[in-house]
């Protein structure tokens, strides 16, 4: 869990005849083993006090009985049947059952100190016979000794002891059963009294830590003779359900990368990356500080896979669903219906209640029963309270490994501090990503208003506009926003300001145009009715000009009539006419 | 603790009673063939006429095993007088077989 998990082999499953395994049937536990125990031989299984040893080999035998069809011997030193059976029934297993059925035989072991008295040499002859007698009488497969070291408090001869615990684990090899043996953690050694040093070919250590009041179990292998397996600590879960380990199984980054999309949920939002979505399977970061509308943008996911037909998953650790619900339909969105109708889970609860862990296989089991095909994890930056950035980051890398492999597209949200544009925690866990929407607030005047736009959208043409993101009562709206004259973004009722500025900007230019427009006409009309009038004025002139030309003609004719008159009387030798007269003539 | 088979019938425990005794052995080991004339030795000397001995060989009856908590071999249970004891070893070691089996002040007091 410190580190990153090694890509080792742990995950390849069992392969040719190298080393034939028995199946636990723990969740988990036979992934890391790459197939589970050694068959036909026995298991060290070491842990402190409550750290789930006697839950885990209990296991091992339902499953084996129960699942394999391997009967399965309970050899305990600590509990009787009675409280066996008492305590696996709150786990939902009915031992007495399986007695019944002899797919399983409880064998308690009463020792006590004080009741024996030590009068001379003495062997273990008997535990073997019981153990043999128990083996024999429903044919077990599988035998478990829970936990063998009581017997050094309760005798005192450890040469004796140790001999016969050699001779007891050989035995076991022999009688060709798997076998797991549990065994106190010891101070400095695995077990307190090392028992380690008689079993060579598997040892599984458990761990039961507080760290920052957070308990987590956890399991490590520590050897394991003749196979390859994880070597890290994983973490595992015990619940009504009983043990589980976290699956590995994806840390090779061998998913399938889908081309298939899915929609945002808002269709611009859609159109801003790339015209449909996000990628089928793909992990999706929403971004932003307190307001900033981050659930929102989940909440038109959900409801946009839920109108697709496609089941939805929404783990809310910050508030209650009926919340979620009543909060989300201020913006439109009605969830209920799809609650009612399965499509969508919701799973509330808050991230302090457990452990980093707990919630990991909280999520991998809630997964696994509803199936869903998107799943929204709202804010992941709860978890920050649980553990170390580290801690997270690896949790959130395993949790998106598993959401790529099962196909489910994920829309995480972050709280980042208010005014810093991207958090620290954002930075370490962008890189897992493959779509990161930021959400912003913008500050202008007196006033805050959201934006959102795409940082990084992995293998898709996207938008690299800001949009104005507005959470109306009819919706979700992506607009356009304004940048103002000093290169800030206007938005809200400065970007309102700025549309009213151009409308009446617009409106006088309109008017400008049509005044001109009216005045040019003016100037036509004006224009042609001077023309109007100087034509008439000419047509006047030219009426005169006439009538003036011909009182002129007859004016000349009776002057040359007059003058051939008057040269008839004078006996002058002149044309009639043809002749104007080269003076004026009078009146 | 186990309860044994036959509690119900122990009530009273009178040194005069008669003592039961059962040896688990398993096989006939040279441990176990000491540990029964170390048996017969002591009551011979403490408990003449007052006990009954019986041997159970495991390997033949490994089901008897379960029922008077046997683990180590050889073991020596009183059954009578109540309480039940469990002495385990080859009784070698007399002076804790006598205490085991409650028996140290009888030899002071009966003779």
């Amino acid at each position: 869990m410190k580190h990153k998990e090694p890509m080792n082999t742990t995950l390849t499953p069992y392969r040719g005849p190298t080393l034939p395994k028995t199946t636990t049937g723990i969740q988990g536990l036979d992934e890391l083993t790459g197939g589970g125990l050694p068959k036909g031989r026995p298991t060290l299984l070491c842990g402190n006090a409550g750290c789930g040893k006697t839950l885990l080999a209990m296991e091992f035998l339902v499953h084996g009985a129960m699942d394999s069809g391997e009967p399965g011997v309970f050899m305990a030193f600590e509990e009787n049947t009675e409280e066996l059976v008492q305590n696996f029934a709150s786990l939902g297993r009915d031992l007495k059952a399986l007695v019944a059925q002899k797919k399983l035989a409880l064998e308690f072991v009463h020792i006590e100190r004080s009741e024996l008295e030590e009068t001379g040499e003495y062997d273990l002859e008997g535990l073997f016979i019981r153990l043999g007698h128990a083996i024999d009488s429903i044919g077990a497969k599988r035998v478990v000794i829970d936990t063998v070291e009581a017997l050094f408090s309760g005798l005192s001869n450890t040469a004796v002891l140790r001999a016969e615990l050699r001779r007891l684990f050989r035995w076991l090899k022999e009688k060709g059963v798997t076998a797991i043996i549990t065994g106190e953690r010891g101070e400095s050694n695995l077990t307190r009294y090392g028992l380690e040093e008689y079993v060579a070919d598997c040892v599984i250590l458990l761990d039961h830590r507080v760290e920052g009041q957070m308990a987590t179990r956890r399991l490590r292998i520590v050897k394991y003779r003749g196979s390859t397996h994880g070597t890290s600590e994983y973490p595992f879960l015990i619940d009504e359900a009983g043990i589980s380990i976290l699956a590995i199984t994806s840390m090779r980054l061998k998913h399938e990368a889908s081309t298939e999309r899915v929609s945002t949920g808002i269709p611009r939002l859609d159109a801003m990356l790339g015209g449909k979505g996000y990628y089928r399977g793909s992990s999706v970061l929403g971004s932003g500080a307190a307001g900033t509308g981050k659930t929102s943008l989940a909440a038109y996911f959900a409801q946009g896979a839920v109108a697709h037909g496609e089941r939805c998953l929404w783990f809310a650790f910050e508030e209650s669903s009926g919340q979620i619900i009543r909060n989300m339909r201020s913006i439109a969105i009605d969830l209920e219906p799809a609650v009612r109708s399965g499509m969508l889970l919701f799973h509330a609860e808050r991230p302090t209640m457990f452990g980093l862990e707990m919630h990991l296989l909280t999520i991998h089991k809630l997964v696994n029963q509803f199936k869903p095909r998107a799943v929204i994890i709202d804010p992941i930056t709860n978890f920050t309270t649980l553990g170390s950035e580290v801690d997270i980051q690896s949790m959130l890398t395993r949790l998106i490994d598993f959401y790529k492999t099962q196909k489910i597209t994920a829309l995480f949200t972050s709280l980042t501090g208010g005014g810093d544009e991207m958090g620290f925690k954002d930075v370490s866990v962008a890189s897992l990503m493959d779509t990161w929407l930021l959400l912003r607030d913008v500050k202008n005047g007196a006033e805050r208003n959201r934006v959102l736009h795409i940082l990084k959208s992995r293998g898709m043409a996207h938008s690299n506009q800001v949009r104005e993101f507005l959470l109306t009562d009819h919706g979700a709206e992506l607009l356009d926003v304004y940048v103002g004259p000093s290169g800030a973004l206007l938005t809200g009722s400065a970007r309102n300001a700025l549309e009213a500025q151009e409308k009446a900007q617009g409106l006088m230019r309109q008017q400008e145009v049509e005044g001109k427009n009216r005045d040019m006409e003016r100037k036509r009309r004006a224009l042609e009715a001077q023309i109007a009038m100087l034509r008439s004025e000419f047509e006047v002139a030219q009426k005169e000009a006439t009538r003036t030309s011909g009182q002129d003609q007859t004016r000349a004719g009776v002057l040359a009539g007059d003058r051939i008159t008057m040269s008839r009387m004078r006996q002058a030798d002149a044309e009639a006419s043809g002749k104007t007269p080269k003076h004026p003539k009078h009146k | 603790m186990a309860i044994p088979p036959d509690s119900s019938q122990a009530a009273p425990a009178k040194p005069a009673d008669v003592w039961m005794l059962r040896l688990y052995v398993a096989g006939q080991t040279p441990r176990s063939l000491v540990a029964l004339a170390n048996l017969k030795r002591l009551c011979e000397e403490h408990l003449k006429g007052r006990y009954t001995i019986e041997v159970i060989d495991l390997v033949k009856t490994p089901q008897l095993a379960k029922n008077d908590q046997i683990l180590a071999i050889p073991t020596l249970v009183r059954e009578i007088p109540q309480p039940m004891r469990r002495i385990i070893g080859d009784l070698s070691n007399t002076e804790r077989v006598l205490i085991g089996l409650d028996l140290v002040p009888a030899p002071k007091t009966s003779t």
